[in-house]
């Protein structure tokens, strides 16, 4: 009878502990959400986001952020190509071609995990560092490689997780109807985790899209909408952070306006490519 | 040496880490018969068959000393053109892995990686593999859908007719009935009956009754060696090992 006691206490006392865990994630999800949207909402107009600056805009005049929406979506977008361009390759590799050298690939894990923990503006000084060696001035390219850069980690071991988890059986299958290696890794793996692969591209892209310490340095920040990859380009981390410095209150609310921004764009995407890969789950 | 052997395995041995799995292998299987590995659980039946399209290869920490001839070619020679070789066995899971893909490229993926896409071919393949395996009755209306929505005694048979596509000679089946139920079980005994004319079959199943069913050669084993091989009527009317004999009488726990 006791002992029964024990027990239901037991549960009870870790039901409560889940609950009070689930509802500090949530109360704290939406107090940065709101507070965002209160500040931001009124300061949020069609001109902001369709215009560039003008002149005296971040003393309040007119004008918007249109030059670091487009800037925050060419980085980002041409970051998380470029990391793609390695990641892939470099995940399925380890997971279809170096099955047989566990060694080698746990190393490559821990590797890929310390650059993981490396903060992003050590990569922002690393970026410089590389900058002045190849002769770059602050541009969207040397935007670009520093994220690249950046998420590179990241998106291999996302990709790297899901991999993983694919059957060893179906590997097997693939190899006796004599696949080669590369055949297996393209035409079997990559099909079969597509969702998995395109939730880790996504992670990357919101990582690249959200940073602000490691294109700091290296993309500079302008007033216009970059037109090739040699010139500087804004972004809206950085846009945030310009107004936010501002003394002038207007000014800062138009810094939560521009966090509303980025918080939908990054919302866009992940709802978007919830719906893709569900869709390319049922083929 | 028995009359027509198919595939020849020479002093055979298997390390896993410092375990070691297959211990001296040595076995002909005749070539357009049934063999039976049969055994307990965990004697290494499975590890024998996968050695022998080297799908050991895929696990770190296997070691593997010996040879096994298919015709004169040594499998397990480093330099042996193992996709090719791998072509001329099909291979039957315990559970059925279907490609990711829909039905008709499940079949039609062996025939592609070989460079054969001339639509016309390719969907007579189809249909042939399909009625070879029984199933195209069921799915020929529906060949654009996921393999992953058929039943698993239909996937099961899917992954036969898979196998069959890229024109083995040899079939290696590892336990292909333990995960269906009692009918697709059935169905799929009976479609090896049928190929075993055609094809040389090698399946591993510690069911007893499944190996006298379609046996035409057995091989048991036990704790990683073969304790003894012949024809089904030798091994199951006249064990001269004790221990085959209560396996086979079902003493054996």
């Amino acid at each position: 009878m006791n002992r029964q006691l024990l027990r239901k206490s037991e549960e009870l006392f870790y039901k409560v502990l889940m609950i009070i865990s689930t509802v500090i994630i949530i109360i704290a999800l939406l107090a940065i959400i709101i507070s965002i949207l209160v500040k931001g909402m009124p300061s949020l107009s069609w001109s902001m986001i369709t215009q560039t600056p003008k002149g005296g805009y971040y003393f309040g005049k007119e004008g918007g952020i249109l030059n670091a929406i487009i800037g925050s979506l060419y980085l980002s977008g041409g970051a998380t190509l470029l990391a793609l361009a390695v990641s892939l390759p470099l995940a399925l590799y380890m997971n279809v071609h170096k099955l047989k050298q566990k060694n080698v690939v746990n190393f490559i894990r821990f590797f890929l995990d310390l650059l993981w923990g490396v903060p992003s503006i050590v990569y922002g000084a690393f970026g410089f560092t590389l900058m002045v060696f190849l002769g770059l001035r602050t541009s969207l390219l040397a935007g670009i490689l520093t994220v690249a850069l950046f998420i590179i980690p990241i998106m291999v071991r996302s990709m790297d997780e899901v991999l993983k988890t694919v059957p060893k059986g179906l590997l097997e299958s693939a190899f006796s109807l004599g696949s080669t290696r590369s055949e297996t890794a393209f035409r079997v793996m990559l099909r079969q985790c597509i969702p998995g692969i395109t939730t880790a591209i996504l992670l990357a892209f919101g990582r690249a899209i959200g940073d602000a310490a490691a294109v700091l340095f290296t993309a500079g920040y302008t007033d216009y909408i970059p037109t090739s990859l040699s010139q500087p380009t804004a972004t809206l981390p950085l846009s945030v952070f310009f107004q936010l410095s501002s003394p002038i209150p207007e000014v800062q609310n138009r810094a939560y306006a521009s966090a509303v921004v980025l918080t939908v764009i990054v919302l866009i995407i992940s709802i978007a490519s919830r719906g893709f890969s569900m869709k390319y789950q049922k083929n | 040496m028995i009359n027509g052997t198919k595939i020849n395995i020479e002093d055979l041995n298997l390390f896993i880490g410092n375990n070691h799995i297959l211990k001296d292998i040595n076995v002909q299987i005749p070539e357009k018969k049934l063999t039976v590995i049969l055994g307990p659980s965990g004697c290494g039946k499975t590890t024998l068959l996968k050695s022998l399209n080297r799908l050991t290869d895929l696990y770190p920490e296997v070691k593997i000393q010996g040879s096994i001839f298919n015709g004169d070619e040594d499998i397990l020679h480093p330099k042996t053109e193992i996709t090719e070789l791998r072509k001329k066995m099909g291979l039957l899971a315990q559970t059925p892995y279907p490609l990711p893909m829909n039905i008709y490229d499940n079949i039609t993926y062996g025939l592609r990686i070989s460079g054969r896409r001339k639509k016309r071919f390719l969907n007579k393949r189809v249909e042939y593999y399909l009625r070879q395996v029984s199933l195209w009755d069921e799915v020929k209306d529906r060949l654009k859908d996921p393999a992953s929505a058929l039943s698993i005694g239909q996937q099961q048979r899917l992954c036969l007719a898979r196998g069959l596509s890229v024109d083995p000679d040899i079939l290696l089946a590892d336990e292909p009935t333990s995960a269906l139920d009692p009918i697709s079980s059935r169905e799929v005994e009976e479609l090896f009956v049928k190929l075993k004319q055609r094809y040389t079959i090698v399946m591993v199943t510690h069911i007893l009754r499944q190996a006298k069913r379609v046996a035409d050669y057995v091989i048991f084993m036990y704790l990683g060696e073969i304790i003894e091989h012949g024809s089904a009527e030798q091994i199951f009317e006249h064990p001269k090992n004790a221990l085959t004999k209560s396996y086979i009488q079902g003493t054996y726990s």
